[in-house]
């Protein structure tokens, strides 16, 4: 059973440290990180079979998040489950820290793939289940896209493939929150129906609230129980969820906050600076 | 005599007997760079990833993080170039245990044309950081540089033609990572030549010892990391250095030779190549003759500086 009240008090913790470390960094993108912070939450606080004393432990379910820019909610995810340590945040995209703008496998304990350059993570999502099941592992990958990343032609390539190879260990959730950053998604390059193009692609296709932590447990459970190939969940979020003046506003993709926006953002999530 | 993609496809059945963390990956062109031999062998470990040469490296990167040591393979023009990116920021950035292996490579590609003839793949291979470079100059080398790529580990890349290659080494013959082999001593000139062009190197250094001046000719089969002290002993011990590739003049063996001269013992170096322009269709005989990758250009250039 999912606790979901759990799971939304670590959603808006790992908010508040997200920004806390961009704020901090002074650069970073606030926006693709909070609307992404409910999913990376029910993964880490509930879905993911994952041990922190054991970060390569080989049977571990694998995350990669392909929208590599919304890096610091998964730093914070990394924290709050003892990966690495609250100060490690502190020092995000400083020239000492190993936390770089972008994850970095090799030098960030938890972190399962390097990603960065849009459309690469779900390829590697899709080596990593198909390494698993040439083990014979019961591991299963999950895999985090943007939305504007679906312009990428490499993800329908990608797409492709998963369903070919019949990877029924697959998860990719799309964090739709329409916006990108010289605009909206349909201004800039519309992904008309992605849903129907994954289904075109044979694929498996659950829709949820991005913010509903149940909804989105519910329909990661589900795809447990989907092993007709891979499944995708499109998750229907708000940039900047969770901060009044960020949400659905394109100039938060990718800005820091400076410390009166830091402490209203934070005040607003429940914390104190 | 056997043309090198020839010998890796012969290779990697016998990695993959070795090692059953060996899996390989093409993008529909197995039947012509020989991965298809493996998959022969060894179905369960071979992944035909269709025309889609990025997702490719990337799942190559995937199986890498997964403890796979992956081959990835296709014409070199379309793994250096289309799929570089990939190569650069999912495999060498975390320095992922991945090996690609670019077929076709140079004008030697022939009746295809520019447009497959990859004279730009060293230039671009050698200037990712973390990536060795090798180019390998007969089946012989092929073989063994193969089972050298399965055993280091990160990531590596392999250059090969079309065509079989006159055989050079005998199956004793070792290869390491950094190393070049000295296939005729000489104190007047030094050629360095790689792939198929060294066999022309061999031919042109023997006339040349007919008319009194003797070439050192040296196999720069590991591009990256290179052998600097073997440059730098042709650099100092001899008048001048020629180099022979089927590649640009920019960014390959040339320039990677040029930027240890310059560096450590400054001499002259003469560079045989693609003179900066794209290839055409036909015969690779006769397009080596066109872009002057012949061993009449390799005598008259080293007679240039001798």
């Amino acid at each position: 059973m999912i606790d979901v009240k759990m799971v939304r008090k670590k959603a808006d913790r790992m908010r508040q440290l997200a920004l806390e470390a961009i704020a901090n960094a002074g650069s970073g993108h606030p926006g693709g990180s909070l609307s992404a912070a409910d999913i990376v939450a029910t993964l880490y606080f509930y879905k993911m079979r994952i041990n922190p004393k054991q970060p390569t432990w080989p049977e571990r379910d694998r995350f990669v998040l392909s929208k590599g820019h919304a890096c610091p909610i998964l730093y914070a995810a990394l924290a709050e489950k003892g990966y690495i340590t609250l100060q490690d945040l502190k020092s995000l995209r400083q020239t000492d820290s190993f936390l770089q703008g972008h994850p970095d496998m090799k030098h960030t304990s938890g972190i399962d793939m390097s990603t960065g350059s849009l459309g690469q993570g779900i390829s590697a999502a899709v080596g990593m289940a198909y390494a698993a099941k040439m083990d014979k592992k019961d591991y299963r990958v999950y895999c985090l896209l943007g939305d504007g990343e679906c312009e990428e032609g490499q993800v329908w390539e990608a797409v492709m493939s998963a369903a070919q190879f019949d990877l029924n260990n697959l998860v990719v959730i799309v964090d739709y929150n329409h916006l990108q950053i010289d605009g909206t998604n349909e201004e800039i390059m519309n992904i008309t129906n992605v849903s129907d193009r994954f289904k075109a692609s044979r694929w498996q296709v659950l829709s949820v609230d991005g913010h509903d932590i149940e909804q989105i447990g519910a329909a990661l459970d589900e795809a447990d129980r989907l092993t007709n190939g891979p499944v995708v969940i499109i998750a229907n979020t708000i940039k900047g969820k969770g901060v009044s003046f960020m949400e659905n506003k394109v100039d938060w993709h990718g800005k820091a906050p400076n410390s009166d926006e830091l402490k209203q953002a934070i005040a607003e999530l429940g914390g104190v600076l | 005599m056997e043309a090198n993609r020839v010998a890796y496809g012969k290779a990697l059945v016998e990695i993959g007997r070795a090692n059953d963390n060996v899996v390989v990956l093409d993008a529909d062109l197995g039947k012509a760079t020989n991965s298809i031999r493996f998959k022969a062998e060894f179905p369960e470990r071979y992944i035909d990833c269709g025309i889609a040469e990025q997702n490719m490296i990337g799942i190559a990167a995937g199986l890498a993080a997964s403890g796979k040591i992956p081959f990835a393979s296709t014409f070199s023009v379309f793994v250096s170039m289309r799929a570089v990116e990939q190569l650069r920021n999912s495999v060498c950035y975390p320095e992922l245990n991945v090996k690609v292996v670019g077929t076709h490579a140079g004008i030697e590609c022939g009746g295809d044309g520019a447009t497959h003839q990859a004279i730009e793949d060293l230039a671009i291979t050698r200037s990712i950081p973390k990536l060795s470079v090798l180019v390998p100059a007969d089946h012989v080398a092929t073989g063994k540089i193969v089972k050298l790529m399965a055993q280091h580990k990160g990531p590596m890349f392999m250059r090969v033609g079309r065509d079989a290659n006159a055989a050079l080494y005998d199956e004793n013959e070792e290869f390491v990572l950094g190393g070049s082999k000295q296939l005729r001593a000489g104190t007047d000139i030094t050629v360095m030549a790689i792939g198929s062009m060294v066999s022309k190197a061999v031919e042109a250094a023997k006339i040349l010892a007919g008319e009194g001046i003797e070439v050192r000719v040296l196999d720069m089969y590991s591009i990256k990391p290179i052998d600097k002290e073997a440059i730098i002993r042709a650099a100092k011990e001899t008048k001048g250095i020629v180099t022979v590739e089927d590649h640009n003049v920019i960014g390959g063996l040339g320039s990677a030779v040029s930027e240890v001269v310059t560096s450590f013992e400054p001499n002259v170096v003469k560079k045989i190549g693609i003179q900066d322009c794209f290839g055409r269709s036909g015969e690779s005989k006769k397009l080596f003759a066109l872009y002057g990758l012949t061993v009449e250009n390799i005598v008259k250039t080293v007679k240039e500086i001798s």
